[in-house]
């Protein structure tokens, strides 16, 4: 696996542009397209085969197709299974010029880090390949004459709606667990960033993985996700997105058969630095923290909290870094970061910036668009900033850090938790007393001790309160995706 | 998963005979080579460098070495070692004919089998524990007090891996696998026997690229080099596939050293326990497999067959058929399902039981001695009307010899089946639900196949009650046998649940 960077394609050849079901691409039943658009640009790149119910009945039968019990992917061993994820993780690496090219042209992120994310991603395939074959029932010694074990089995047609910011990464978290435990997926990417998706679909029948087994669905939440969310023969619905959708969705099961949610929602996390930190090393990781992938992060730090002390001098060291970073072309190395994903995020994000100033927070660097074409934004702080600004309790998604300062540790967790939201946290501090009661007192799924964003295939992710529930990544992933089926067998006497 | 099987390589080329020590190939200290014997034509194929406590010595210094703490095999992300490890199950299949040539030239065996199963049995070892490397999990655990408490799974550190002859290369793997994915260094001890494609994996293991120091191997004796490895004071575990006799010398060692830790895959005398409502056809043929596979030279083989009393004299019948049937002669023949036993030793062991058998008053079937005149080919052997107490029914021959023996009640066969200080595996024939699970419960065996034979997958744990062995190979509870669990506990100031 080589660490050199693949070549660059500008332009790429888009080769997929429709609807994947049954190891085909498919028009729309409608006929119905629609664009996507380059947002370095604002230029269309291609047209998208646009799904709607009628294409989603389409795709969810042969998905059950493909589960029924004597199917070519529910009679294959598990080891199988985890071998053709593994073929799928060397096709993608094969191809990671191209898929990495046409992710920059689609969602705008850098190519560099696009780079990182198809490696990422064919290390998290192969991570849950190695499960597959792992994922272990227990026998139980029950009361009575009866032998008891229990099978951990697939839970059948999983329903996945990803987001546009970590488009083939999202794709790899969503696809890895419920591969690998032997479900069938059908995945509808944002209308942002289909291109990748479908790319990836094709790689899948390359690999070999049967027909139905994996089904990509491009289109829009209202029409395409919603037939997903109310199919009554859709067993299970991952949705990663806004709160205000994964509200939807939850509401959608009720209506519906029950299927089984999972949430990844949206963030305004606490990243709290103490005045024995380090502070250097405070400054670069709070810096990625909020304005890596252009502050298109679920766990984004965008609640940076200072103690008193360290608070001017970590201002100073913030802005000179923000200042630094170079915005611009997302194919040029030197780019740290590129453009918002498309123009309806990019007014949101300057909305915010101007409520910032309005209510009183003090400007500190940025605030500004680069250029005139494409969704560019400056690294943008702000200090001064007070809980109850709207920047500082709702979601921006974007490149605008909120600087908030603090007396004490107590009063710091106090204001950190008190949030609806709860997906991510961390502490800066030398002392370990304070890391490890702050950490435990964060109401987050994911705690950084003097780091940030460190999130890797082998660490549960997930959020508490209303940034969502269920885990991805790691083990406690799978039981996500599998139903225990508990079997017991009269026999003629107990032997212990 | 059968493909259409290549030709073999009739002379493999030998091209390593050393020792391998810190990725790098080097002489005897001593000086000594020793001899590798063509089964087929009682000829040397060539000399090995034959290592000693000095060379063990050497080996163990190195693995200790790579093991340090800030060395790169210590530093090495977890998923990386599954990186490495996957890449060598690649190496092996390009290798897949090459390797199995190899292994039937030393050991004997059919070449179609060592192609279909030996090198696949090691791929898949190789693959099921890479995917554990960097799953091996410890826990945060709410203990009382302000205490903060968590366990990590630590690698155990140098292991001392001795492989037997009867799969030479597939049980190499089945310890070398979990052992690399948990983290440890090895020092691996091929049977004297069959070092050849051992070595040949060193090769493999150096091309990957893992660490210098993390794999040594060390052909030689088990008294000499075998010996010193279980005695040294730096070994932190041996896990020894072999017989009783020499794993209770390897117990007594570690007691008599550092007290490394002991795993242990023994002997067996395994009950094949065939119902009269069984499927007789089918029974049969799985027990004739039971015991011929590998020419007999199975753990696990099920060596005393236990027929119900209604079926007994047509499942005798059809036991002759397939003894009778069954080829033996070339290994590298494609049509031949048996080669020769391993050596000279065995074939006289084997001989002497088939004897004892005679003189006992069991009732000798079918074929009884040698095959030809050349090679240590033996005869599919069958015997009827044994009793428990025969020789032949206590004791493991570890060749293609059957014993069938008769059997009247559910609860008499599983007294006789345990009774013995064996416990490897066991098997039941019936489509009795009830009697089926019976048996499996109350038969003291590491492993139970119903209606079934030899089944076995590195995904399930796999090893001896009683004398047949200490520990488990296979599954998670297999790899955790090379972790050690470290328990942390942080004092903090308040404790939140």
């Amino acid at each position: 696996m080589s660490d050199a960077v693949p070549t660059a394609i500008r332009n790429p050849v888009v080769k997929y542009t429709q609807i994947f079901y049954n190891n085909e691409f498919h028009n729309s039943l409608s006929g119905k397209t629609f664009p996507t658009i380059d947002p370095a640009t604002e230029e269309k790149i291609t047209d998208v085969q646009e799904s709607d119910k009628a294409d989603v009945d389409e795709a969810v039968k042969a998905a059950r197709e493909a589960f029924k019990p004597s199917s070519p992917w529910r009679q294959m061993d598990a080891s199988a299974r985890g071998y053709l994820m593994c073929k799928l993780a060397d096709l993608m690496e094969r191809d990671i010029s191209y898929l990495a090219s046409l992710e920059t042209t689609d969602s705008g992120k850098t190519f560099l880090d696009n780079v990182a994310d198809v490696r990422a991603s064919a290390n998290l395939f192969r991570y849950y390949a190695g499960w597959a074959d792992k994922i272990n029932g227990k026998t139980i010694p029950v009361d009575g004459n009866f032998f008891t074990y229990t099978r951990q089995e697939p839970i059948g047609v999983c329903a996945q709606i990803i987001p546009w910011n970590y488009p083939i990464m999202m794709l790899a978290w969503k696809f890895g667990p419920a591969l690998c435990t032997g479900n069938v997926v059908v995945l509808k990417p944002a209308e942002q960033t289909p291109l990748t998706a479908l790319y990836i679909a094709a790689l899948t029948k390359e690999a070999g993985f049967p027909a139905g087994v994996v089904n990509v669905l491009p289109g829009f939440g209202p029409t395409a996700g919603a037939a997903l969310a109310d199919h009554m023969q859709v067993d299970k619905i991952a949705f990663t997105g806004s709160v205000e959708v994964g509200r939807l969705i939850q509401q959608a099961s009720g209506k519906s058969n029950l299927k089984s949610v999972t949430l990844e929602l949206g963030g305004k996390s606490p990243n709290i630095v103490l005045a024995d930190a380090d502070l250097e090393n405070a400054v670069n990781w709070a810096h990625s923290g909020i304005f890596f992938n252009m502050g298109q992060n679920c766990c984004a730090g965008s609640r940076v909290f200072v103690q008193e002390a360290v608070y001017d001098e970590f201002l100073e060291l913030s802005k000179k870094k923000a200042d630094a970073a170079v915005v611009g072309d997302p194919w040029e190395e030197k780019s740290e970061n590129g453009p918002q994903v498309d123009q309806s995020q990019f007014d949101r994000i300057m909305g915010y910036i101007e409520s910032g100033k309005k209510e009183g927070a003090t400007l500190v660097c940025g605030g500004t668009r680069v250029g005139k074409k494409g969704f560019f934004i400056r690294p943008t702080i702000f200090g001064n900033v007070q809980d109850n600004m709207k920047i500082a309790r709702e979601e921006i998604f974007g490149p605008v850090m909120q600087v908030l300062k603090f007396k004490d540790v107590e009063e710091v967790v106090e204001r950190a938790n008190n949030t609806f939201y709860g997906l991510a946290g961390a502490v800066f501090t030398k002392d370990i007393d304070k890391a490890l009661t702050i950490s435990s007192s964060l109401q987050a799924g994911s705690v950084w001790i003097n780091c940030y964003d460190v999130v890797l295939s082998q660490t549960p992710f997930g959020g508490f309160k209303m940034s969502g529930h269920g885990r991805e990544l790691g083990e406690d992933s799978l039981k996500e995706y599998t139903q225990v089926k508990c079997v017991t067998v009269k026999i003629p006497v107990k032997i212990s | 998963m059968e493909t259409a099987v290549p030709p073999p390589i009739i002379n493999p080329e030998i091209k390593f005979t050393q020792i391998f020590i810190n990725n790098e190939w080097v002489n005897s200290v001593s000086g000594r080579t020793f001899p590798t014997v063509n089964p087929v034509t009682e000829k040397v194929i060539c000399h090995i460098q034959e290592g000693d406590k000095a060379d063990v010595d050497k080996a163990v210094a190195a693995a200790t070495a790579a093991f340090e703490i800030g060395s790169p095999w210590r530093r090495m992300d977890a998923a990386q070692r599954a990186i490495l490890l996957h890449k060598l199950g690649d190496l092996i299949m390009r290798d897949q004919t090459y390797i199995a040539s190899l292994e039937s030239l030393d050991n004997g065996k059919p070449y179609k089998g060592a192609f279909n199963l030996d090198v696949p049995f090691g791929v898949k070892q190789v693959r099921y524990f890479a995917g554990w490397a960097d799953k091996l999990t410890g826990k945060t655990i709410p203990v009382p007090g302000d205490y903060f408490c968590y366990t990590r799974a630590e690698p155990v550190g140098v292991v001392g891996a001795i492989a037997p002859w009867n799969f030479p290369f597939g049980i190499a793997l089945q310890k070398i696998a979990p052992a690399l994915a948990a983290g440890c260094v090895v020092v691996l001890k091929p049977s004297e026997q069959t070092s050849l494609t051992a070595l040949y994996l060193a090769s493999l293991i150096k091309e990957v690229g893992f660490p210098p120091g993390v794999v040594n191997i060390v052909p030689g004796y088990g008294p000499t080099a075998g010996a010193a490895i279980c005695e040294h004071h730096d070994v932190d575990k041996v896990s020894f596939t072999g017989s009783t006799a020499v794993g209770k010398i390897i117990m007594a060692a570690s007691g008599k050293s550092n007290l490394k830790g002991v795993s242990l895959e023994l002997g067996g005398k395994s009950p094949n326990i065939v119902f009269a409502d069984a499927d007789l056809d089918y029974a049969a043929l799985m027990s004739h497999h039971a015991l011929f596979f590998n020419m007999g030279q199975c753990c696990v083989s099920g060596s005393r067959t236990y027929v119900q009393e209604e079926i007994y004299d047509e499942f005798v019948k059809k036991s002759i058929d397939y003894a009778k049937k069954r080829t033996i002669g070339d290994p590298f023949d494609l049509s031949v399902e048996n080669g020769p036993q391993i050596d000279s030793t065995q074939f006289k062991k084997i001989l002497g039981l088939i004897e004892s058998g005679k003189q006992q008053g069991a009732k000798l079937e079918c074929g009884g001695g040698r095959h030809g005149d050349k090679g240590y080919f033996i005869e599919n052997t069958v015997f009827s009307n044994v009793t428990d107490d025969m020789c032949i029914a206590k004791e493991e021959i570890f060749g293609p010899v059957q014993q069938i023996l008769k059997f009247k009640t559910i609860d008499d066969v599983i007294k006789r089946a345990n009774n013995t200080q064996y416990g490897l595996a066991a098997a039941v024939f019936t489509k009795d639900i009830d009697k089926a699970f019976a048996v499996a419960h109350s038969v003291k065996a590491g492993t139970v196949w119903v209606n079934s034979y030899l089944a076995a997958d590195p995904s399930a744990p796999f090893g001896g009650f009683k004398m047949s062995g200490i520990g488990r190979e296979g599954g998670e509870d297999g790899i955790r046998e090379f972790c050690e669990i470290k328990t942390v506990v942080v004092k903090v100031p308040q404790k939140n649940s």
